[in-house]
């Protein structure tokens, strides 16, 4: 197998990293609603923990991306 | 493909400069940056120049934009984070304003070049670790020791000076990688438009009005993409009320 086959198999890879990430933020928004539906008066004050876990959760997926973009184009 | 969706991040030298061993060199990048600077001092400055009781509508947008950060140091890093406030309010303002500067079609996002969100990342871990050391002197260190059974100790110490270390990474990257994924993304859906409409002048020419179904995924992405600019600068400016947070709290609740 040559290098740049090798590559695009790699980056291809790297992107399953982009599993977890999908499986997290659904985890972070379902809990979210599960929560919400119990108790809507306490929903309106999680937002920014909403908000927080769906921001870290997606950083994870996309650290995927950057070793994606890493591979095909740094080295 | 046509074109090469990465080559909107390239950064060109407009007028050469170097000064020494380094390439200071006024690029695309450095015009941006001029222009968000610029565009958001001069709408805060006029929005705040007339201060009347009953605010206009553009001092009133201020002081909106200057509520929302208030309340969120207050309610992240409470009375003690409100010093903070010049920090975490000119952070939150250029990193808006220049991811929506980068949806404009023709401009550069300079928040997806990682040397510029690494800075705002830098600057702002920077301040924790000083703030936290001339508060607390050397017992800021207690930081990385969690209230724990000894021997559970052995195993969280590690696992917090590692979490303490990445972040510097993962907030910079994070704004980074985002815009980055963001516009390489419309670019390639607008790379389908174009390869679909080529389709014209080739012997299957009835898929060239199929190119209209990505260009309003285009228009899908980009509402997704101001709420994603948006989002991005709040989670930035909300990290950075957290980490301050610890520094002025360490671990006790405020």
């Amino acid at each position: 197998m040559d290098l740049a086959a090798a590559k695009q198999i790699g980056a291809g890879l790297a992107c399953i990293a982009l599993v977890g990430a999908g499986a997290g933020i659904g985890n972070v928004f379902g809990s979210y609603l599960q929560g919400a539906l119990r108790n809507p008066g306490a929903a309106a004050g999680q937002t920014t923990n909403l908000l927080l876990g769906f921001a870290l959760c997606e950083a994870t997926g996309l650290f995927g991306l950057v070793i994606a973009l890493l591979i095909l184009f740094a080295f | 493909m046509a074109m090469n969706p990465m080559a909107q991040f390239e950064v060109k030298p407009w007028i050469p400069l170097h000064l020494g061993r380094y390439d200071i060199s006024f690029t695309n990048q450095a015009l941006w940056m001029f222009v968000v600077v610029g565009a958001a001092s001069l709408l805060l400055s006029y929005a705040a120049m007339s201060r009347r009781l009953v605010p206009s509508r553009m001092q009133s947008m201020a002081e909106l934009s200057y509520e929302f950060v208030g309340s969120m140091i207050h309610s992240a890093a409470g009375e003690a984070g409100l010093r903070f406030f010049p920090l975490v309010f000119t952070i939150f303002i250029f990193v808006l304003f220049s991811n929506f500067f980068g949806l404009i079609p023709g401009s550069s996002t300079i928040t997806a070049q990682i040397v510029i969100t690494f800075a705002l990342a830098a600057v702002v871990i920077a301040t924790v670790i000083v703030t936290g050391f001339l508060k607390h002197g050397f017992g800021f260190l207690k930081l990385f020791v969690p209230k724990a059974p000894l021997l559970l100790l052995v195993l969280l110490v590690p696992i917090e000076i590692v979490s303490f270390l990445t972040r510097p990474i993962s907030l910079s990257v994070r704004l980074f990688a985002n815009m980055l994924a963001g516009h390489t993304m419309l670019k390639v859906f607008a790379g389908f438009v174009i390869a679909l409409g080529a389709t014209v002048v080739t012997p299957t020419p009835w898929f060239a009005p199929l190119s209209i179904a990505p260009l309003f995924l285009i228009v899908a992405i980009t509402a997704l993409e101001i709420l994603v600019a948006f989002l991005q600068a709040y989670v930035f400016a909300i990290l950075t009320c957290i980490y301050l947070n610890e520094a002025l709290h360490l671990h006790e609740h405020h």
